[in-house]
């Protein structure tokens, strides 16, 4: 009777018209304002409906998007100058582009630069990451689109403005300024998202539904290239198997490689369905390691951390698991970022050094084929990863089966990401090896990950993200040093030592960079993957179907 | 009848505040935050914005002092606001609620309509193929894992046949007819795993009671076998069956997890375990408080029909 109900009423389900996209994600934004809240699913939505005043290109070089020229040193646009504590600060001069407006017709101004700074630095309007603002000690605006932005320093990221989102003061600051603390909850971006006067990229949000999905228009006051389609339906399909079924049933048009699916479920598709579809990987940002706790005897041993490296074979790994869709990492830094030096290549498979290594650290092989030290105590390790994640359990029984070989017992561990992050690694629980991600910015130093100051331990509130506990002064110095060096001639060098001494002291084995999969249509051109934060939706208007 | 009503309303109320503790108590001790995750996610994040967020958003604060400060609002029907969704909690609340009512009010007509009448033919003719036929029905119910048989009949219906659409709610301007062949799929999944139970309850109660002295005076006065069955065997039988109503109306709002998540149903069980995972202790609260809730009424429920099915129940 069911069925009968169902070929009643059935339709043969077709793609969308062109003049429309629908597109599948796995994650519903939390807000759509975009100073609150780090997330990828807000920052994927935004890319359509606003523009921030710079942004990376696919190509990893840093563009103004709002702005006409990125300010620098060399055009001038940027100087070093005394701030008012008689410190070294910089002054960076900025102009909005004329033509900017959000979707109801008001100018994009140098108003709403300062409105969102003041949002921003407020200590209780509950704005995620507030670094850049507090960076900025003051905001000279000489009219409507060109003003100065006064920095507390000297640093190497000093054009980086791409958290600068501006807000549109004449709607946003009547919600913020009697209630500041209330404004998270009061932001028209999450209380009437349909209003235009939000946006100023090529679309806008007409309607939202929460958990399910978001529907954009074409923004009329777009005054840059237009985009093809009228309108783009963003759909969450939080299930992976179940974002496959709606793609092959013609539901949704193509996956969102930021928010799609993981790089095996997307190759397994492309076995099966592509013909009709295309699958474009790009390696990223997000650095697939696995972090050691360095307090743990065993892994102090710096022969150890070198026999564990070398005897992960990561070249078959990556054929085996990701068809060569993600490269072989050799430091911290992915091929694609600026910093990264091209002469330092990922140490090669060599179990027999592998074995040698572990001997002469006083860990040889016994009668049983497992490894012991002189006291008995067996080379034992446990490695904790996320749960939930198919690929990462996988990784995880391809290096235990690895090292087994090598006469090393791994025990495996899974737990929910708010465990694992909440206190497992947070607080350094993790006895061993942890297996997961870092995501960092083109770039980005990493001072949270490798600086000695910031070991979370109780003094300090647990706050930092040296898991590992590593404790170097010369990387310490070489960070410093690259978070003050604003020439980038100058920080290449400094970029390559850092790379090399993370190389050889391994305060991390590294494994990959994850590749991010976007299936589209195979008519589908113009969209290009970015590999970085921000995502491809930033220059939907080159999207052609 | 009235006196059992109000004696049940108040174990309820007791019930809930200490359902409203419990589960505070739990989320609260659950390790880690959303900042922390934040943090683990976001490079810019730096200790000092962890530390202000977490103030901004009471997570420094026991989970005794957050309770209390619930409770002081709800009483006063603020339930608060819901930092997952940008919106009071009420505002989340009431779409989910809406979807999970329609999806699984759906399913549970659906599996009645099926076990009811199989279920009485099965017991009508016990040991024939119509009453093999409904404990093999019953088995497959039972046995198959709901997501499982979700993504088997999206594979068939929408992606190899291409009759139905794979999940979702439907475009935001979709008629009603386009909202019914989105419901088809999840509904059809969730009473399939609905089915099982209601049909073996029923059959082993008919046939208990098939075996009462009562029925066999009614027989020796001349009643049909289907006259017997309908009139005065099921209606006895009906009894234990009828408090699976009630626990089925518990499990309503959050027991669709695995199908909402298949179909991308935007219900009360992702609802609820997406603000439970994501620490939104303000909309976990209200949306399992609210399941509590149901659970309450339909035990309720239960009674009153037990009470007005049968007569010795109302003293």
């Amino acid at each position: 009777m069911l069925f009968a109900l169902a070929l009643a009423l059935a339709a043969p389900a077709g793609a969308a018209p062109r003049s429309s996209l629908v597109i599948g994600l796995s994650q519903f934004p939390i807000t759509l304002n975009p100073l609150f809240d780090s997330m990828l699913a807000k920052s994927y939505v935004l890319g359509f409906v606003q523009r921030p005043l710079t942004a990376y290109d696919p190509a990893w070089t840093l563009v103004c998007l709002l702005c006409e020229t990125v300010p620098t040193l060399e055009n001038g646009l940027a100087r070093i100058e005394t701030g008012a504590d008689g410190r070294p600060g910089m002054a960076l001069s900025l102009t909005l582009r004329a033509e900017a407006r959000w979707g109801d017709g008001t100018p994009v101004s140098s108003e709403d630069v300062l409105f969102a700074w003041e949002v921003g630095r407020h200590p209780r309007s509950g704005v995620a990451a507030g670094e850049l603002f507090h960076r900025i000690t003051k905001i000279e605006i000489a009219d409507s689109r060109h003003f100065t932005l006064h920095l507390d320093r000297v640093s190497f990221d000093y054009a980086r403005l791409n958290e600068l989102r501006p807000l549109p003061a004449h709607l946003e600051r009547a919600r913020f300024e009697p209630a500041p603390e209330a404004y998270r909850a009061r932001t028209a971006y999450d209380r009437e998202p349909a209003a235009p006067g939000l946006y100023n990229g090529p679309y806008r949000v007409a309607s939202v539904e929460p958990g399910s999905h978001i529907r954009l228009i074409r923004n009329e006051q777009w005054s840059g290239p237009p985009p093809q389609f009228d309108q783009i339906l963003l759909r969450v399909i939080e299930n992976g198997a179940a974002l496959e079924a709606n793609l092959l049933a013609g539901d949704i048009d193509m996956i969102a490689g930021e928010l799609g699916l993981s790089l095996p479920q997307a190759l397994a598709l492309e076995q099966r369905a592509g013909a009709r579809f295309t699958v474009l990987t790009q390696p990223g940002l997000a650095y697939e390691h696995l972090e050691l706790n360095l307090s743990n005897p065993i892994l102090a041993d710096p022969q150890v951390r070198r026999a564990l490296l070398v005897g992960l074979d990561r070249a078959a790994i990556t054929q085996a698991l990701f068809a060569n869709r993600q490269p072989v990492a050799a430091s911290l830094v992915p091929p694609a970022d600026p910093a990264f030096d091209p002469t330092l290549r990922p140490q090669p498979y060599d179990p027999a050094l592998a074995a040698r290594l572990l001997d002469q650290a006083g860990w040889p092989r016994g009668a049983d084929g497992f490894r012991a030290n002189a006291a008995g105590q067996p080379l034992t390790l446990d490695l904790v990863t996320t749960s939930g994640d198919h690929v990462r359990a996988l990784l995880a029984q391809v290096i235990q089966a690895q090292w087994r070989a090598l006469g090393i017992r791994l025990r495996l561990k899974t737990e929910p990401p708010r465990v694992l992050f909440g206190e497992t690694v947070s607080h350094r629980h993790f006895p061993g090896v942890a297996l997961f991600s870092w995501f960092s910015s083109p770039e980005s130093v990493p001072r949270s990950t490798l600086h000695s100051t910031m070991i979370p331990q109780p003094s300090n509130g647990w706050s930092g993200q040296n898991y590992a506990g590593y404790t170097n002064p010369t990387t310490d110095a070489l960070l410093d040093q690259l978070e003050a060096e604003p020439d980038s001639t100058r920080r290449r060098p400094l970029w390559a030592r850092l790379q090399r001494t993370y190389a050889e002291e391994l305060p991390a084995l590294p494994l990959f960079f994850r590749a991010n999969a976007f299936i589209l249509p195979k008519e589908m051109t113009g969209l290009r993957p970015t590999g970085h934060q921000d995502p491809s939706s930033l220059w939907v208007e080159q999207w052609r179907w | 009848m009235t006196r059992l009503l109000l004696r049940r309303l108040a174990q309820s109320l007791l019930v809930l505040l200490a359902m409203s503790l419990v589960i505070q108590a739990l989320m609260g001790l659950m390790p880690g935050d959303p900042i922390d995750l934040m943090i683990a996610g976001d490079p810019r994040l730096t200790p000092d914005d962890a530390a202000r967020l977490k103030d901004l958003y009471g997570l420094n604060r026991s989970w005794g002092e957050r309770w209390l400060r619930w409770l002081a609002q709800a009483v006063q029907g603020d339930l608060g606001y819901s930092r997952l969704y940008g919106l009071p909690v009420i505002t989340a609340l009431t779409p989910a609620l809406g979807h999970t009512l329609l999806l699984m009010g759906t399913a549970l007509t659906l599996s009645w309509l099926v076990a009811l009448p199989l279920g009485l033919l099965a017991a009508r003719f016990p040991g024939g193929w119509l009453d093999g036929a409904a404990a093999t029905l019953a088995l497959t119910s039972v046995s198959l894992p709901v997501f499982w048989s979700g993504l088997m009949l999206s594979a068939l219906f929408a992606v190899t046949l291409g009759w139905l659409p794979a999940g979702g709610l439907g475009p935001p301007d979709a008629t009603a007819a386009d909202r019914l062949r989105h419901l088809i799929l999840p509904a059809a999944t969730l009473a399939l795993a609905g089915v099982g139970p209601i049909l073996r309850h029923l059959r082993a109660a008919l046939l208990t009671e098939a075996q009462r002295p009562y029925l066999r005076t009614a027989r020796a006065k001349g009643c049909g076998p289907w006259r017997v069955l309908l009139v005065h065997q099921a209606r006895n039988a009906l009894l234990p069956v009828v408090t699976l109503i009630g626990l089925e109306l518990g499990g309503m709002l959050s027991g669709a997890l695995v199908t909402e998540t298949v179909f991308a149903w935007p219900g009360m069980g992702r609802l609820i375990y997406e603000s439970v995972m994501g620490n939104d202790f303000n909309l976990a609260l209200s949306g399992l408080m609210l399941a509590t809730l149901t659970t309450l009424a339909g035990s309720i429920l239960a009674d009153l029909l037990q009470a007005g099915l049968d007569p010795r129940g109302r003293r």
